[in-house]
């Protein structure tokens, strides 16, 4: 695997974003959607603690609904008009790109969590809050957007349409946080054996990353979204390399 | 020997479609192969299997020595693409565009620079080179693909109709971008557009239903039309009942009609033999006075036809 080529088409692919007012749109929905959580639906000021907990705790549920508006168009643009065959045949292998293009995106997301920075400060101003804490949530928040860009980035590659990309990565990463939830969970318990109960919530991004923004940074949950990454890049590749021509 | 690209029975199938069933020649350097064929006979799907975007069902494609199997970043690296439609990022400039190019080929600093401005140059793009490509005529669209291909310069090229929808000054200016570039490399070209086959081709493979029908050269391809030799001729102030019986009783000539278009006859030679300077001589000697007589090169349209549809004949 070559380190450049994928600086390269990370580089290309970050640039593709500011090229259009998509990048600025979504940066700006993603705050005010951020902004409005934490202070309304999360009470942020009624509940007189020095904690981002509420800011953090709405993360999965605005991942599921934004994060596949970001990868949607990795690979289902580049089928639809054509460029992938270009892509494809430059001296770059399909490794390099599938991680040039989810690093972009990535790196993207990850600007788009900094730039509610003034939360921090926020929280700062009025309190003395563990900043540790603050830090592991970022960090958590980061890792769990990273395994639904995954997940959206190989989902792109089996459409041309942007839209069904959209959906499909939609419902999918639905069902991953779903896994974890209260009322889920409860539908299992009645009648499924409690093993099964644990492995369908193990599953889920809500159990990891609640640990991880609560400024426990376990290894084992850090080692779930890496994996989670992995696997679904990888299918990413397998999927790209069958299609591709189609 | 400098055989820049070796293709031995590649063949790939669509499930029960054979879009390319056994297909073998090669290229050597200096040579431009114009590839021919209808649409659907299976030209872009061979070159996507020379530059190793689709995977073969059989066969072999070797790139300046290097297997697309076995090494397609070798493969990749030692040629120039210009895939049908010239796609490229619409939302980039071309400049921009030309610079991840060169990124990914491994070019920087000052020869990267010298490359993107020696194929923004040469494709005469250097005016349109900060506008986003989305908004460029489709003339432009395939410069700057074309542009996109031969920045690092390439040992070999293959280009997919890289004069479609261009007109006949951008389609002149291709060519001769071509010409100027072949001496030294290995250039397929794919097209239907047949005046090409005169204006840049030293060989021509002709491929139909998936199969060579034919591999030589534009003149050998020329040679195979009944036309090939036929001389026009015009008589002045002599019946056509005089002159077709004349013509009839010559042993070099084979048939004779009249020209629709004007006065006059098209005359055909035996076993397609060049009867030009005879035929006017037996005329002179005959006592007529010769107004107009020309030689035909063959037509390739008619030629093009009868190779491409007796094969499709030839597979039901």
């Amino acid at each position: 695997m070559n380190m450049i080529n994928i600086w390269f088409i990370m580089k290309r692919e970050l640039n593709g974003y500011f090229a259009t007012p998509v990048a600025y749109v979504f940066i700006i929905i993603f705050l005010l959607l951020t902004g409005f959580s934490t202070f309304y639906l999360g009470n942020f000021f009624e509940r007189g603690e020095a904690d981002l907990y509420p800011f953090f705790s709405i993360h999965p549920w605005l991942y599921v609904l934004l994060i596949p508006a970001i990868s949607m168009r990795l690979w289902s643009e580049e089928r639809k008009n054509g460029s992938i065959e270009l892509l494809m045949t430059l001296p770059v292998s399909v490794q390099e790109a599938v991680l040039g293009k989810f690093l972009a995106a990535w790196a993207f997301t990850g600007l788009a969590l900094l730039l509610n920075f003034p939360l921090w400060i926020t929280v700062n101003y009025l309190g003395s809050p563990d900043n540790g804490v603050i830090f592991a949530g970022f960090l958590g928040s980061l890792l769990m957007a990273g395994g639904f860009l995954a997940i959206g980035s190989c989902i792109s590659a089996t459409t041309k349409n942007q839209v069904i990309a959209f959906v499909i990565s939609l419902i999918v990463s639905l069902v991953f946080v779903l896994s974890g939830y209260g009322i889920v969970l409860d539908f299992f318990s009645s009648w499924a054996p409690a093993t099964l109960i644990n492995a369908v919530s193990s599953f889920s991004f809500l159990t990891h990353f609640d640990a991880i923004s609560k400024g426990v940074i376990d290894m084992r949950d850090m080692f779930y979204f890496a994996s989670v990454i992995i696997i679904w890049l990888f299918a990413n590749a397998i999927v790209v390399n069958a299609r591709k021509a189609d | 020997m400098t055989l820049r690209i070796e293709i031995d029975d590649l063949a790939k199938y669509f499930g029960e479609i054979k879009a390319v069933d056994g297909v073998s020649f090669s290229v050597k350097k200096g040579e431009v192969l114009g590839f021919l064929g209808p649409n659907g006979a299976g030209k872009s799907t061979t070159m996507k299997m020379i530059t190793g975007f689709l995977t073969p069902t059989r066969g072999t494609v070797r790139v300046c020595g290097h297997d697309v199997l076995t090494d397609p970043i070798s493969v990749k690296a030692s040629l120039g693409y210009l895939p049908e439609g010239a796609p490229a990022y619409a939302d980039m400039t071309p400049d921009s565009f030309l610079r991840f190019i060169a990124d990914i080929r491994g070019l920087s600093g000052a020869d990267k620079k010298r490359a993107v401005a020696s194929a923004a140059e040469r494709a005469r793009i250097k005016h349109v080179m900060f506008q986003p490509i989305e908004t460029l005529s489709k003339g432009y669209k395939r410069r700057v693909g074309l542009a996109q291909s031969i920045l690092h310069n390439p040992p070999v090229l293959i280009l997919d109709e890289p004069t479609d929808g261009l007109d006949p000054n951008q389609k002149h200016e291709v060519r001769t971008l071509i010409n100027d570039m072949a001496h030294d490399k290995a250039i397929i070209i794919s097209t239907h557009i047949l005046e090409e086959v005169n204006a840049l081709c030293t060989r021509n493979v002709v491929i139909a239903n998936g199969k060579v029908r034919f591999d030589g050269t534009p003149h050998q391809l020329e040679s195979m039309s009944r036309y090939h030799n036929a001389v026009c001729l015009n008589i002045a102030n002599v019946a056509d009942t005089d002159v077709v019986p004349f013509l009839h009783s010559l042993d070099f000539v084979s048939g004779v009609e009249p020209l629709t278009s004007n006065r006059g006859f098209r005359v055909y030679p035996t076993q397609g033999k060049h009867i030009t300077a005879e035929l006017s001589q037996v005329i002179r000697d005959h006592g007529w006075q010769v107004d107009s007589l020309y030689a035909e090169n063959g037509r390739l349209d008619e030629v093009f036809r009868s190779i491409t549809l007796n094969s499709a004949q030839g597979e039901v």
